[in-house]
């Protein structure tokens, strides 16, 4: 089992995007070294750019880049970025349609020691609120580099969140990636489990839990959650007749309310939602956190039996 | 070279008949900001037709300078200016902030020759920061320009920027500060003090031109002196009167966002025709 944080994953091909494509800028919130933007600015000086601490400035210089051509990645922890610089990203960025790239880091409780204030929990809600903006929150340090690339080919603002411990690599270089399109990591037939970022190997592992308790699950990635894939949600909500939703984020406005949203649209079943529960976060080891807030393995079994058990009863 | 005195009088001439356009524009509207418009409009005449390189017949052509509208709700100045220069027919003008209409309420983008909307102030400068960086980056001559309004300095983000521009040696980059005293709810001064303005931009590394923005001979002194200045960013400081050119709209801060009736509009109109 491979053990490496998303943000890593994103650091190293950010730098071999540079090679590839010389339209990418980097600008930065004077976190390169913890976004891991940092591997850019070594092989690209010139393309690089410390904004300082000054988030909203810096979106706004990132998106003034992409007018004239530019593929400006902005870089900074996942809060910063989405909470503070939001009427920036609102209005400079999605209302003036500029390709810009934001790629948030220390996203989630996993974000650990740093407490509650650098751990970013509601910026899938803040960022899936708005018109034109892709939100994409890969599985692995694998597919990061998968999105990476494909949001630089994208023509509109992204934005991807990366997390910064070392988590597993689920995915494989022929898993296949398409911004949009969830993908089926395990099949199943009486429960369905979508999840996002460091909580699908969770939700693997739970899999593996609820198959012991004899209950069959299937495991969606749902990498992209702007724009949702609604097919994926609605074929498996008629095959498993349940879901549960897993992500390191608040149970409000996230991946679980966009399942949700998809599914009371055409074909509700009973959801169960894995996510913080409407709190902050505090001090700890990402593990133990994880662990307090209900967003491990055997969390998502337990919501994934109430859920088969809701099924039972509708 | 100082500019001939028939090209004052024609700068001057234009100002006037757009304070005239501004005021139908807004009255018909039902809605709009007067104050901010008419307060800023010599500096635009100036700017478009003395300074600015621009291609109306090709909005995007890269040769372009760059004008960044920051105080986005003086959208009825740029729109009357962009007008004129034949960016779009005049008969616009008269949909202003109609439902479906090309020219919405607050500036925006869509607008042949507009770069950014604009309307949540403090965040034009951000991006002609960015346009500025990248010019450099490409080794482009093109100028970009920036117009701020006072009340929009109380904003952080401008001051993130003043800083990024200085920082990066941004000699490309000129603002233009609209310093008409007034914000919404009473005076600059009064409400939160910016002041003074030319001295902390001089601090802030930026060369500094102070001049009365509504003086011809002093707006385009003050737009010759950009560009000689290598590795540092161009302020001009232009003190303006809010509601230039109707008395009764002067410095009042009831005609930052207040469209004129009919009634009002007869009267400045009055005051502009002999004016002119």
């Amino acid at each position: 089992m491979e053990l490496k944080a998303i943000r890593d994953g994103f650091g190293e091909e950010l730098a071999e995007l540079g090679k590839r494509e010389s339209r990418v800028v980097v600008l930065s919130g004077d976190l390169e070294d913890s976004t891991k933007a940092a591997g850019f600015k070594k092989e690209f000086p010139l393309r690089f750019f410390n904004l300082g601490i000054s988030e909203q400035d810096m979106i706004g210089t990132a998106a003034g880049m992409s007018r004239e051509g530019f593929i400006p990645f902005a870089c900074s922890f996942a809060v910063f970025l989405t909470n503070r610089a939001y009427d920036q990203i609102r209005i400079t960025v999605c209302y003036n349609k500029a390709n810009v790239k934001l790629v948030g880091s220390h996203a989630g409780i996993s974000a650990g020691s740093d407490g509650a204030t650098a751990q970013c929990l509601e910026d899938i809600a803040i960022m899936r609120a708005l018109p034109n903006m892709t939100v994409i929150c890969p599985a692995d340090a694998l597919e990061v580099k998968k999105a990476v690339r494909a949001a630089a080919e994208y023509i509109g603002p992204v934005y991807i969140r990366t997390a910064r411990t070392a988590s597993e690599v689920i995915t494989k270089e022929e898993t296949p990636f398409a911004i949009g399109k969830a993908v089926t990591l395990r099949e199943g037939k009486d429960l369905a489990i979508i999840a996002c970022g460091i909580m699908v190997p969770e939700a693997l592992r739970a899999a593996v839990l609820l198959e012991k308790a004899g209950v069959d699950a299937a495991v969606i990635n749902m990498a992209t959650i702007k724009p949702l894939d609604k097919q994926a949600v609605v074929d498996a909500a008629k095959k498993c007749g349940c879901i549960v939703t897993a992500e390191e984020h608040q149970r409000n406005g996230g991946l679980g309310s966009a399942v949700a949203e998809a599914l009371l649209a055409s074909f509700p079943v009973p959801v169960e939602f894995v996510a913080v529960n409407d709190s902050f976060g505090e001090s700890g080891e990402p593990e133990e956190l994880l662990s307090k807030y209900g967003l491990k393995d055997v969390d998502i079994a337990r919501a994934g039996a109430s859920a088969v058990k809701r099924k039972k009863t509708c | 070279m100082q500019p001939d005195k028939k090209d004052i009088k024609e700068l001057e001439r234009k100002a006037g008949k757009f304070r005239i356009e501004i005021l139908k524009m807004i009255n018909k509207a039902g809605a709009g900001h007067p104050g901010g418009s008419l307060s800023c409009i010599d500096l635009l005449t100036a700017l478009y037709f003395s300074k600015i390189k621009v291609f109306p017949g090709q909005p995007q052509s890269p040769a372009r300078d760059r004008f960044i509208m920051s105080k986005g709700h003086a959208s009825p100045a740029l729109y009357t200016v962009l007008a004129e220069k034949g960016f779009f027919p005049k008969a616009e003008l008269d949909r202003f902030r109609k439902l479906g209409a090309l020219l919405q309420g607050h500036v925006h983008a869509a607008v042949p020759g507009v770069e950014l909307s604009t309307g949540s102030l403090g965040q034009g400068l951000s991006f002609a920061n960015g346009m500025a960086l990248a010019a450099k980056l490409k080794g482009e001559k093109h100028m970009i320009y920036c117009m701020l309004g006072d009340g929009e300095m109380q904003e952080g983000q401008v001051w993130e920027a003043f800083l990024t521009s200085a920082h990066h040696e941004l000699d490309n980059l000129c603002v233009i500060l609209d310093a008409n005293k007034v914000q919404q709810n009473g005076l600059v001064a009064e409400i939160k003090n910016i002041e003074s303005v030319a001295g902390k931009l001089r601090q802030f590394g930026w060369k500094v031109e102070e001049i009365d923005g509504h003086d011809m001979v002093q707006i385009l002194g003050a737009l010759r002196g950009f560009g000689k200045e290598p590795g540092m960013p161009y302020f001009i400081k232009a003190n303006t009167i809010k509601g230039k050119g109707v008395s009764f709209m002067e410095l009042n801060p009831h005609w930052h966002g207040k469209a004129p009736n009919d009634k009002d509009l007869a009267a400045a109109l009055l005051e502009l025709e002999k004016w002119n």
